[in-house]
């Protein structure tokens, strides 16, 4: 293939695609799980730190047992019991939380770091191998791409229409949204304020979990301390992003996933460009996209839910 | 009292809800004091780790005459990497010269955190300090000038003084050279890919002299240049190697503190030239073999310079001659043609008679950059210098401007 003069081989267009799935997969997970939250009126910065207590899980659960499938179990579970501590302090006493979720993501951090002290430099590996789906495998590009990757990005996929389904199509979607965007009224119409939320938080760290553990059974292979570089923010950056809806995040973490894959590709492509500028990359393309979509959005009430970010107490009104 | 009011005047209607923000408040403030709890406790595995080396040593540190030598990472030992290497050499000189040793690990650069971490360890006796990281070096040289009776060194800067603040690095150019030979010869494709952090001198250097190595054996082979930005990620190091080996390249080589390159290359059934120590068990089948650190002499000798008062500063950077750096160990196929001359080249190198940089070499636009014969020192303030390099060879794809 010629793009401007410059050459490239046809395995290495089809593996800048291969790598922006496998970006994307690690970015939804994590980002679904959030929109989950935030619909439900909580924010959680924890994502990172709930990310990183997967990643070790997960190592540890698949190395333990040689399957990288209990290891994404046990990354899912991990993920989820720690953010009970969110659920718990910023659901159930009201804590602020913006703090409450920085404490969250500095605790995960550490409590992973130390969980994982022995296993950093641990040689054995649980990894996931890529599924062929029969029939759709054999398609000519798009079947390499989509339909030959690890059975991790088919659950992604997966998880996020059923959580488009229940947002969309269900009465426990109706109320979760309700106690997003008005506790109150969501109280007054019977709903469980704090039961939806606390819910919706631990489902979040479920899924921050599973993000985590797919790191370390398949993206990585391993676990190390820092594995996770930050990813857990952009993931939260993406439910903005993604106007909290999860066909649109879907896309916001295709569109990362693909700046990341390319990031490192344009030097193997022969094209020349400072690498320092072209790691600004997927933030400068985040802006851009930020202002168009806020620009043509102007005249519209914000997408983010009313409630977001705003304790419920009932004696409070 | 009128500033309560003042600051509950909106609120006066209603009593319960001045309870309830007095209450939010509480919370606020408790959460604010778990929040630097949490960070207290994220902190806390930075515990000075005092080693076996001596029993009579004295928290004093007074009258004895073992010493304690203290040690700074960046990381910690289990990165299989740089702070593994460092953490062997600590060890190898804590047996040979019985001294007390003390560890703090994770300390970053930036912030207060590795000042306070060198007040520490010299309250708990330090005789001399060893920091492991570029960024730490003004910190030790004010820290030098406070304590003149503490050694500081300070590993891969540029400061030093001559009384007691040294800085330390080594030649690992010349086991670069070396390993690219072992790559030349196993690439069939001579399509060669280098992960590499960033677009430093102390990188290109690297990348420069692998090169040099890799077209002595293989005069057709080219090595092209992934750069990541960033020294540990390996997410992106693990891409980035995939990005080269999607391109063709049948070996990777790199300059990266994680093992994710390797494994690429392992899962695609390419080979692996790895970094820092010896790390075949990471991906046995593309380990081919590995340009790594020793720093057990070198440590082994300061703590003796300190111990006997003859320290005194200074640079150091030492080559192959002192084993600071050399290769690890070689994958089963490669040839015993490419060891001896491995062998030969480092007894070579070892004797001064032999310097992978010698001209004549051309950058890789073809202008000669080092003349038939010469050697370019270590340091210059014009032109080029093995400390300065900022340009590729001939036979590096990719850019070495940042």
């Amino acid at each position: 293939m010629i793009f401007a003069g410059i050459t490239i081989s046809e395995a290495a267009v089809i593996g800048l695609f291969v790598a922006s799935i496998q970006f994307a997969t690690l970015l939804y997970l994590a980002a679904l799980g959030e929109t989950i939250a935030e619909r439900a009126g909580v924010l959680n910065l924890g994502v990172e730190g709930m990310m990183a207590m997967g990643a070790v899980a997960g190592y540890i659960g698949g190395a333990a047992s040689g399957s990288p499938w209990v290891g994404l179990l046990v990354g899912t579970a991990a993920g989820a019991a720690i953010s009970v501590v969110h659920a718990v302090a910023a659901v159930g006493l009201g804590a602020d939380q913006v703090v409450s979720g920085l404490a969250l993501t500095i605790l995960g951090l550490g409590l992973a770091d130390f969980i994982g002290d022995d296993y950093t430099d641990d040689p054995r590996r649980a990894l996931f191998a890529e599924v062929d789906i029969p029939g759709l495998s054999d398609i000519k590009w798009v079947g390499d791409v989509l339909f030959s990757a690890s059975p991790v990005t088919y659950l992604a996929g997966v998880l996020g229409i059923v959580t488009w389904f229940v947002f969309n199509r269900t009465s426990l979607g109706l109320g979760l949204r309700a106690v997003g965007q008005s506790a109150s009224t969501a109280d007054a119409a019977g709903h469980s304020v704090v039961a939806m939320r606390m819910g919706a938080v631990i489902t979040g760290g479920a899924l921050a979990g599973m993000s985590g553990a797919y790191l370390s059974t398949f993206v990585v292979g391993a676990w190390s301390v820092g594995v996770t570089a930050g990813r857990g923010w952009i993931a939260v950056a993406l439910v903005i992003f993604g106007a909290w809806r999860p066909g649109r995040v879907a896309l916001g973490a295709l569109l990362f996933g693909f700046t990341l894959a390319l990031q490192l590709r344009l030097q193997p492509f022969g094209i020349s460009f400072s690498p320092i500028l072209v790691s600004m990359l997927p933030y400068l393309l985040t802006m851009g996209v930020l202002i168009v979509i806020s620009y043509r959005a102007r005249n519209q009430p914000s997408p983010s839910p009313a409630g977001l970010g705003i304790a419920y107490r009932r004696e409070e009104r | 009292m009128v500033l309560h009011g003042l600051v509950f005047a909106e609120t006066q209607s209603n009593p319960l809800e001045k309870e309830t923000i007095m209450k939010r408040r509480l919370l606020l403030i408790l959460s604010i004091l778990l929040a630097f709890t949490l960070v207290a406790a994220a902190c806390g595995d930075d515990d000075t780790d005092a080693g076996s080396g001596d029993d009579s040593d004295d928290a004093d540190g007074g009258s004895d005459d073992a010493i304690t030598a203290a040690f700074i990472y960046i990381g910690e030992p289990g990165d299989a990497g740089w702070t593994w290497a460092h953490d062997q050499g600590r060890q190898a000189a804590e047996a040979a010269t019985g001294a007390t040793t003390l560890t703090v690990e994770n300390i970053p650069e930036t912030g207060p955190d590795f000042e306070q971490a060198a007040r520490d360890v010299i309250a708990e006796g330090a005789d001399v300090i060893f920091a492991t990281s570029f960024g730490y070096m003004d910190a030790m040289e004010s820290l030098a000038g406070e304590f003149p009776d503490v050694a500081f060194e300070h590993a891969t800067g540029f400061k030093s003084n001559d009384t007691n603040f040294g800085n330390y690095f080594g030649r690992i150019y010349q086991a670069r050279y070396l390993t690219g030979l072992v790559a030349g010869e196993a690439s069939a494709s001579g399509n060669i890919g280098y992960v590499a952090a960033f677009p430093i001198p102390e990188v290109i250097r690297g990348i420069n002299a692998f090169t040099l190595g890799v077209r002595a054996a293989n005069p057709d082979a080219t090595v092209s240049v992934n750069w990541t930005s960033t020294w540990f990620d390996p997410a992106v190091e693990g891409d980035a190697s995939q990005a080269l080996l999607d391109s063709g390249a049948d070996v990777i080589a790199m300059h990266q503190d994680s093992t994710a390159a390797g494994e690429r290359a392992e899962a695609a059934g390419a080979r692996w030239v790895s970094y820092n120590s010896d790390m075949s068990a990471f991906a046995p089948e593309a380990y081919l073999t590995s340009a790594v650190w020793d720093w057990g002499p070198y440590y082994t000798s300061v703590i003796e310079d300190v111990a006997a008062g003859n320290y005194s500063g200074g640079a150091s950077w030492d080559g192959i001659e002192t084993g600071l750096v050399g290769l690890g160990s070689f994958a089963a196929d490669v040839s015993d043609d490419v060891k001896a001359q491995i062998d030969d080249l480092s007894a070579q190198m070892a004797a001064g008679d032999f310097d992978p940089f010698t001209g004549p070499i051309n950058d890789q636009d073809g202008n000669e950059i080092i003349a038939a014969g010469e050697v370019p020192p270590d340091f210059a303030a014009e032109g080029l210098s093995l400390l300065g390099m900022s340009v590729f060879v001939e036979g590096v794809i990719g850019s070495a401007a940042g």
